[in-house]
């Protein structure tokens, strides 16, 4: 076997220093009764060629771009990565490493995410973020329980346009905490409804999504000053972080934490997951924060170097007092998202931005023009609700064939919007993309 | 001894990366514009992030010399107890490469994503064997997060019960994140003492399980490197009183093909495909934390579930008692090809052999050290050994100076000052991918270093002396912190 380096010679060689006869013998400590009398039932190993065969059976039977044209965005989103990332990303030295509790020989890796947590600062305009968490839902939740803990308050409100699927994360998170969630409506040009708010007391966060998800640009000053007047923090959720290349960062609109999903930023969508959640907060809510932190230091020399810190926060030292469970989190991700915000740059982000928003603008005025309905007419970013036709289910299908995905049905996550879909357009859609496809939605 | 493995060669200064480039430069090929722009309103738009301008070889060069301040597993050995440092083969980098799997929305119709649903449906199957037990949920990101759902699912099913309890026993042999993950659950951690052979005794359960406690989260094998030997008893005693039993999976490369928790009392377990299951830890994550349970808990696993149908697999919510949703999508996808990819390039017979390599490497380290370094508990050991600096501190050399000097020997240090149940611990584990020639350097260099610290003990305190940096400045980090540049 590949992996396992032992020849015989040196598996009875080491027995004998143990002291034992054979293999089985390593395990007298296991109960007789605690043991598997026989073999594992699994399939029986593969050569690396046959693996290939069968996982590249697997992945033919996905549709993927370029083959099909997907205008699903939803919070996984197509984007362009440049092979020098996936090059980088590569480096077995920062994939073969682990958390760098030993620093000395993890200044790579603690550098990097250093410079990532600079560069999310800098795009989300706060002043302290994260290492990394699992995904922007679970960053969510965390950033609800934050919110808990700095105002000891047991109320949190969140609008009813944060992605459905994080919303089922923190109900989730929530359940046994004896916590309560109240979620806020949202109007009729697909916005949030905060009037609810002046009935709420007691409320510690109140979160929005911007884009929401019907890809709404929320007024992130206005409502972050009545979740101020209510003395409540402001939580500010995002699951398209390209948005802030050209949209008003939530920083500088009043937030206190930010958070949400960087899967924008270089990562494959790779059916949802790895993906990066970035949680960032004003500094005064540092000592709150939940997950790693790399701080920047002084060797013995006075040399500049790196360190995870503010570790009394955490699980293996706070045990159940610990500001989360967190430990193994999604750094190679931030890698990537660090590396991606460094090579698109502060002038290629804002062009990269506004690209993404011209074209889905184009989308838009080319399916009004076919006769389609904006359902909503608030600004957005990248993504948009069309109203269809009663019974486009099956043009969606005929679509389908047409290796074409037009959006996201929203009626599973809101029956008020039957025939409804969430459309999504990147830099990587091209203007004859989207010409087929309404072409062949007026068919 | 040979010669040592550490040496020193050219590594180069890096600056930080706002600290190099200029305004201008982009590393990235911009799409071309096909469409008219269409300017959003001022009042929305802001200045745009502050990120350097750097070119593409800016970038380049950049994390290239960051790598080579780096130790991985491809470097070395990196015996760091708990953490299961196997090689990760590449294979599996490849197979999670393939543009079908990396190129695919999470949400597509599942007509249009068989092939990742199989995989994940068969994977399940997989793991679900592996541990005995009845049904797997692949949702979870990472071990802590896979906790974190089997103490959801806990919860939810003495819920249903109407009897919720308020504890719940965790031993002090059990992972770091073990306590913080129960009081996620709003459940109270009681403390156990393992005995004096480190491990669990039923008499001690016994003691505190009652009717108020939701049940015990043991780590079997514990992080002593121990079997729960009594771990049978202690399910029976747990589950008469209307408890379940919680196992950490993070030490299964220790028992693969030789013990299926499902069948000596588990109700329910993560495992962690990044320890066990071979897939890069990647400095820090991402893994993945599947959770294992029997049937009892399967109703409340977390949806959307693959379902099997008619040779078809779909994606399906219909599990009213499910505790909902622990990730906006369905986990690491990605780590879990990997971890796929792992168990049918090993097959039954090759998994059962990991474990045991790994058991017999770990004994063979405790063997020939144990004369030189204090074993904590010197009984047969599983996939971990634990020793201690207590022969050292005569000498003035502790665990943290004998781990920074492996450093400048080569090696990566292992888990020092964890358990907490032995002072001064060093937690090795070498996992089964090295080789017994590795293992020997690795014991020789340990074996000069405790020299050493009798010899001349400022060659420890001083190191490391061949890294990117001397020793850092932690109590400065936390005391000033300065987190973003």
């Amino acid at each position: 076997m590949l992996y396992l380096p032992h020849t015989s010679e040196d598996i009875s060689s080491m027995l004998q220093v143990v002291g034992v006869e054979d293999l089985d013998d390593l395990f007298s400590t296991v109960p007789e009764d605690c043991r598997l009398k026989g073999d594992l039932n699994l399939p029986e190993q593969l050569s690396e060629w046959e693996l290939n065969d069968h996982m590249e059976a697997l992945s033919h039977s996905m549709a993927v771009s370029p083959e099909y044209k997907v205008f699903m965005g939803a919070g996984s989103y197509e984007h362009f990565i440049p092979a020098s990332i996936s090059y980088l990303l590569g480096r077995s030295e920062f994939v073969t490493s682990y958390t760098p509790y030993q620093p000395e020989m993890s200044q790579g890796t603690l550098q990097a995410i250093y410079e990532y947590q600079t560069l999310a600062v800098r795009l989300l305009g706060m002043e302290v973020a994260t290492a990394s968490h699992y995904d922007g839902a679970t960053a969510l939740a965390e950033s609800l329980l934050m919110a808990i803990r700095v105002t000891r308050r047991s109320k949190v409100a969140m609008s009813g346009l944060i992605h459905p699927l994080y919303r089922r994360v923190v109900q989730t998170y929530f359940e046994p905490t004896g916590y309560e969630v109240v979620e806020l409506d949202y109007l009729n040009h697909g916005v949030t409804d905060i009037a609810g708010l002046d009935e709420m007391d007691d409320l510690a966060a109140v979160a929005i999504q911007s884009p929401n998800f019907f890809g709404c640009i929320e007024n992130l000053q206005a409502i972050g000053e009545k979740v101020h007047e209510k003395e409540a923090l402001f939580i500010v959720s995002f699951t398209e972080a390209l948005t802030y290349g050209l949209l008003k960062n939530p920083g500088s609109q009043g937030a206190d934490i930010v958070c949400g999903e960087g899967q924008s930023l270089g990562i494959p969508r790779s059916f949802g997951g790895p993906a990066l959640g970035m949680l960032a907060s004003r500094k005064k809510y540092m000592r709150s924060l939940p997950g790693r932190l790399v701080g920047q230091t002084k060797d013995l020399d006075g040399k500049r170097g790196f360190v995870l810190t503010l570790a009394t926060r955490e699980q293996h030292i706070r045990r159940e007092k610990a500001t989360s469970n967190i430990c193994t989190n999604n750094s190679l991700c931030a890698l990537a998202a660090a590396m991606y915000m460094a090579s698109v740059g502060g002038t290629g982000i804002r062009e990269l931005a506004s690209l993404n928003h011209d074209k889905a603008e184009y989308l838009k005025s080319e399916l009004k023009k076919a006769g389609f309905k904006i359902r909503f007419d608030s600004p957005t970013f990248n993504e948009f609700v069309v109203e269809f036709h009663k019974g486009f289910e099956d043009t969606y299908e005929r679509l389908l064939e047409k290796k074409i995905v037009a959006g996201l049905s929203l009626a599973p996550y809101y029956p008020e919007l039957a025939n409804h879909y969430l459309l999504c357009v990147t830099e990587t859609r091209s203007r004859d993309d989207m010409d087929a496809l309404v072409r062949r939605l007026v068919l | 001894m040979k010669e040592s493995l550490g040496t020193t060669g050219l590594i180069l200064n890096e600056p930080l990366l706002w600290e190099k480039g200029k305004k201008g430069r982009c590393g990235y090929s911009l799409p071309r514009r096909d469409v008219e722009p269409h300017p959003l309103d001022q009042e929305l738009t802001g200045e745009g992030p502050d990120f350097p301008d750097l070119s593409e070889v800016d970038v380049v060069r950049h994390y290239t010399r960051l790598s080579q301040w780096n130790f991985g597993v491809d470097t070395g050995m990196y015996p760091l107890g708990s953490c299961t440092m196997k090689y990760s083969p590449k294979t599996n980098e490849r197979q999670a490469s393939l543009l079908g799997f990396t190129g695919a929305h999470p949400l597509l119709p599942a007509r249009l994503c068989q092939g990742a649903l199989k995989m994940m449906f068969e994977l399940e199957q997989y793991l679900t064997e592996i541990t005995g037990m009845d049904a797997t949920t692949l949702q979870p990101a990472a071990g802590a997060h896979g906790e974190l759902c089997g103490m959801l699912l806990i919860h939810a099913f003495h819920k249903k019960k109407r009897s919720q309890r308020s504890k719940i026993i965790v031993p002090d042999t059990a992972h770091g994140t073990n306590p913080a993950s129960a009081a996620l659950c709003g459940y109270r951690p009681v403390p156990v003492r393992s005995n004096e052979q480190g491990i669990l005794s039923a008499e001690a359960v016994a003691e505190v399980m009652d009717e108020d406690t939701a049940g015990i989260m043991v780590t079997n094998p514990n992080t002593l490197g121990l079997f729960e030997e009594n771990i049978r008893k202690i399910a029976e005693i747990v589950h008469s009183r209307g408890g379940l039993v919680y196992c950490d999976g993070a030490n299964v490369n220790a028992v693969m093909g030789i013990v299926q928790m499902g069948k000596i009392g588990i109700d329910v377990m993560q495992l962690n495909l990044h320890k066990t299951f071979s897939t890069p830890h990647g400095g820090g994550g991402p893994g993945s934390g599947p959770v294992c349970v029997k049937n009892e808990l399967e109703p409340f696993l977390p949806v959307p579930r693959v379902v099997e149908e008619n040779g078809k697999y779909i994606l399906s919510d219909n599990y009213p008692e499910s505790v909902g949703k622990v990730a906006a999508f369905h986990g690491s996808f990605g780590v879990m090809i990997k971890a796929y990819s792992y168990i049918r390039s090993m097959g039954p017979k090759n998994l059962k052999k990991a474990s045991q390599l790994a058991v017999l490497n770990a004994n063979y380290i405790k063997e020939r050290l144990k004369g030189t370094l204090h074993l904590a508990y010197d009984r047969p050991c599983m996939h971990e050994c634990v020793f201690s600096d207590k022969h050292q501190l005569a000498h003035k050399v502790a665990t943290l100076d004998m781990a920074k000097r492996l450093m400048d020997y080569g090696f990566h240090p292992p888990t020092v000052y964890f358990p907490l149940v032995v002072q001064g611990a060093i937690m090795v584990e070498p996992a089964e991918t090295e080789s017994k020639e590795d293992i020997d350097q690795f014991i020789e260099a340990f074996k000069a270093i405790v020299k050493e610290a009798k010899e001349d003990p400022d060659l420890l305190h001083d190191a490391p002396k061949s890294c990117k940096v001397k020793r850092l400045d932690e109590v400065a980090a936390a005391r000033k912190p300065c987190l973003a540049g």
